[in-house]
């Protein structure tokens, strides 16, 4: 069953010995309905990795709740919700391939799922079925994750968040320094595997295009805060308020913007990929 | 354009003597001054090992590479480094200094120029990248952005006539990215900078004046981007491209030649207004 | 670790913080050589005098020394135990075999806990008033006569300069690796010694190879940006010698004589 994530005025910060960093995140009130796609978008530095730590009991808010599922993560917690949260919830780095650490790739893969207590057998077979789901040879599962290629690296990495089949799915940045090709590939993976699996996924990106493609709903963080939680189409529609929070919007939305401004007219919809905007394009007679 | 600034020769290495298989084979082109070639391929196309070849990382097995007039050899790379600087793709992995100045001023120590001398120097190139007012941070605290023009800096200080970017834009924002293009292509032409750029981001090669692809090692066609996009109908090209493919598919007549987003603005425009 | 107050640098805009590093290094070691001479109320009265004058005109908060002190509590106090139970003379309060409370051994006890105090709160108070890359300045240039024994002193201190600018970035990466496993379920410090040692594995070696990734990448960089080991550079960073630095070595040489002649007059050696 997908699950539902409900933030009730969080806030939370860093604490790092005696230097306590300013508050990351800002009485934040959220509700991600089970089951959707959610980008996460806004500059540098505005809090966007710090929301998905939070989800994963990483971030431990100072003030405030996190319910995921049914589980609680607050200031006074104890360890097993920890554990419970992130057992359910798959959390996949920025560059996620340079945390891997295993003597195989088999190895790495099962880490997770065996801290969660599932046998070393199951593992195993868990391990063999995502490898083929990233897309990768089971022959690759014996090599040693560090003479693998860059992109493989990466599969490799997200098959070790997949193997502890999460029920929801947070990622910063999947596709980031890859080339065009692999990084498409690696975003068409996450969002099969969200329909397949009824997983609730969001993902953080600052490519406005991935938003376009995949993503349902779109979440705009500013300076610790939620400025925006919408479905994609009214955020990108609000082009005004995205400059002000240093956001941008994809390129064929960007090219209607231009045209209508070119023409003084208005479209009937907010174009937000190449298939729409040629549509409209035909749509109001242009071509 | 003027003469070549940068002239490789029949450039052939491998990383094992012992395989087989060449890392590059045979690969010839020039760089005229002032020219911005973006070089595209692969992984694995050997555009990487290229750029080590090029600053004297790596030494050829055959082939001959010059730089303003310099053939670079074991003897000569100290000296041909004044004039070709890299940067790399890693932000985090390329300051040696602690403040942004001090790291801008590491290539200038090393050929020992004195204080008087670094200092307009140093506050030159940081103002060539709209950097001067982080002169006294840490690079570190930087935005991957703002990390890479510091490196870029780190170059332009030496007062260099070729600059080489190894994928140093792929882990930025695109917004970084384009404010970083559009940087760059100012310094091309006030200070006649030439760049070679690598990269598999399209919207970068886009701008160069010059694409060349790589594959497996070899040099399989080069040209003006307008060029490459029409012919090569397997890359992916800049949206405005994408777009002209996809009313093409549905049956719409769209401009031949290769267009900018300007332009198609205003030829979008014209065919409403002749209606 | 992150408790630690020795070696982190508070910025501030205080008459130490822009004292040259090469007279704050001097001074400090100066200061060290000095306690030495103290033997009795009150010299060692007056070097608290100096000690809490530097503290304060640091313009830190003396809580920030406070916390500097305490890690190093224990070892402070049990040496100061083992020099009260093994020294004699003078009145005898207790005797229990080898074991003796004396009134020398309390004395004794009291001044080597002024000694240790005042010494980390001295260099305490270099240390958070210098930025770590001046220090390695200061270092240098005081090392600068070695280069005559064929000391490497540039190279080390080049060494030790990038060390410091990647410690930031390791303890930064040590935080993502941690947080990686975590979200895979690997609970630090919970368990017997072994499979807490086993929970390590997991994070050394992906630090590791990024290290190596990284001291690579440097590497190269280096030698592009033309830095040649041995061969003679230029140094964009100077140091300024100023008034003050000339006076507060003047007030150090002052607190010597006062030292002295405090010694001899109370003491008469």
């Amino acid at each position: 069953m997908a699950m539902q994530i409900l933030f009730d005025g969080v806030t939370a910060d860093y604490q790092l010995g005696p230097i306590r960093s300013p508050r990351v995140l800002k009485s934040i009130n959220l509700e991600v309905k089970p089951g959707s796609f959610t980008a996460i978008i806004g500059h540098t530095g505005s809090g966007k990795s710090s929301l998905l730590k939070a989800m994963n009991g990483l971030l431990i808010p100072s003030e405030g709740y996190v319910e995921v599922g049914n589980t609680i993560i607050k200031s006074s917690n104890n360890k097993r919700a920890l554990k419970t949260v992130r057992k359910q919830v798959g959390m996949v780095f920025q560059f996620p391939e340079s945390q891997l650490f295993g003597e195989t790739v088999e190895q790495d893969i099962c880490f997770g799922p065996l801290n969660f207590g599932v046998p070393l057998s199951q593992a195993k077979e868990i391990a063999k079925e995502v490898v083929q789901q990233v897309g990768l040879d089971p022959t690759i599962l014996s090599k040693s994750p560090f003479s693998l290629s860059g992109g493989q690296k990466r599969r490799v990495a997200i098959a070790g968040i997949l193997a502890m089949n999460p029920k929801v799915l947070v990622l910063d940045e999947p596709g980031a320094g890859l080339d065009p090709v692999g990084k498409k590939e690696i975003l068409n993976l996450i969002s099969s595997w969200h329909h397949e699996r009824g997983l609730t996924t969001l993902l953080v990106t600052h490519d406005m295009d991935d938003v376009a493609t995949y993503a349902e709903n779109v979440i705009v963080m500013e300076n610790g805060r939620i400025v925006m939680h919408d479905d994609k189409r009214s955020v990108f529609s609000n082009e005004q308020q995205l400059i002000n929070w240093h956001v941008d919007v994809p390129d064929a939305r960007r090219f209607q913007l231009k045209i209508e401004q070119e023409m003084g007219i208005k479209f009937g919809q907010v174009c937000l990929t190449t298939e729409e905007l040629t549509e409209a394009l035909i749509e109001v007679g242009l071509v | 354009m003027g003469k070549p600034i940068l002239e490789v020769e029949e450039l052939t290495f491998k990383y094992d003597k012992r395989l087989e298989e060449e890392t590059l084979s045979a690969v010839s082109f020039t760089v005229n001054k002032g020219e911005w070639l973006a070089i595209i391929g692969d992984n694995g196309s050997g555009k990487s090992t290229l750029a080590k070849l090029l600053v004297g990382l790596l030494e050829p097995q055959k082939g001959r590479i010059c730089i303003a007039g310099t053939e670079l050899t074991d003897d000569s790379k100290w000296e041909v480094r004044r004039h070709i600087g890299l940067v790399f793709q890693n932000p985090d992995n390329q300051f040696i200094g602690t403040t942004v100045q001090d790291d801008v001023a590491f290539g200038l120590e090393n050929v020992n120029m004195s204080y008087e001398e670094m200092v307009p120097r140093v506050n030159e190139a940081l103002r060539m990248v709209e950097m001067s007012a982080f002169c006294e941070h840490d690079p570190s605290r930087l935005s991957g952005g703002q990390k890479q023009r510091v490196a870029i800096a780190g170059i332009l200080a030496l007062k260099p006539s070729i600059i080489v970017l190894d994928e140093s834009l792929v882990m930025l924002d695109p917004k970084s990215r384009r404010e970083l293009l559009s940087t760059l292509n100012q310094l091309k032409h006030k200070e006649s900078l030439t760049i070679i750029s690598i990269t598999h981001d399209m919207n970068e090669a886009a701008v160069s004046d010059r694409i060349m692809m790589m594959k497996s090692g070899r040099v399989l066609k080069s040209g003006p981007p307008a060029q490459i996009f029409i012919e090569e109908q397997q890359l992916e090209p800049p949206f405005v491209e994408r777009l002209k493919r996809e009313l093409e598919n549905k049956g719409k007549e769209v401009p031949k030649a290769y267009t900018t987003e300007e332009e198609m603005v205003k030829w979008l425009c014209k065919s409403c207004l002749m209606v | 670790m992150n408790k630690l107050i020795l070696g982190r640098y508070f910025p501030g805009e205080s008459w130490m913080h822009h004292l040259d590093p090469r007279s704050k290094l001097l001074a400090a070691a100066y200061f060290i050589l000095v306690i030495f001479l103290a033997n009795n109320w009150q010299t060692y009265l007056l070097l608290w005098v100096f000690t809490i004058f530097v503290l304060y005109s640091s313009n830190v908060s003396f809580s920030v020394y406070l916390r500097g002190v305490r890690p190093l509590l224990w070892l402070i106090l049990f040496t100061v135990f083992l020099q009260v139970l093994f020294t004699g003379g003078g009145v005898i309060y207790l005797e229990w075999g080898p074991i003796t409370i004396s009134e020398f051994g309390l004395l004794n006890g009291a001044y080597i806990f002024c000694r240790f105090v005042m010494i980390i709160l001295i260099s305490t108070a270099v240390t958070l008033t210098t930025k770590p890359i001046d220090l390695t300045d200061g270092i240098n240039a005081l090392l600068r006569p070695l280069r005559k024994l064929k000391v490497p002193v540039d190279e080390l201190s080049l060494m030790l300069s990038i060390s410091l600018r990647f410690v930031p970035n390791l303890l930064d990466e040590t935080q993502k690796v941690m947080d990686a496993q975590r979200a895979r379920g690997t609970e630090f410090g919970a368990g017997s010694l072994l499979q807490q040692m086993k929970t390590l594995v997991p994070i050394f070696l992906p630090l590791f190879a990024s290290s190596l990734n990284r001291a690579e990448d440097m590497a190269n960089v280096m030698e592009v940006r033309g830095y040649q080991s041995g061969e003679k550079r230029s140094t964009f960073r100077q140091l300024s010698w100023g008034i003050r630095d000339t006076a507060s070595l003047l007030i150090m040489l002052l607190l010597t004589i006062s030292m002295i002649w405090l010694r001899t007059e109370t003491t008469g050696y």
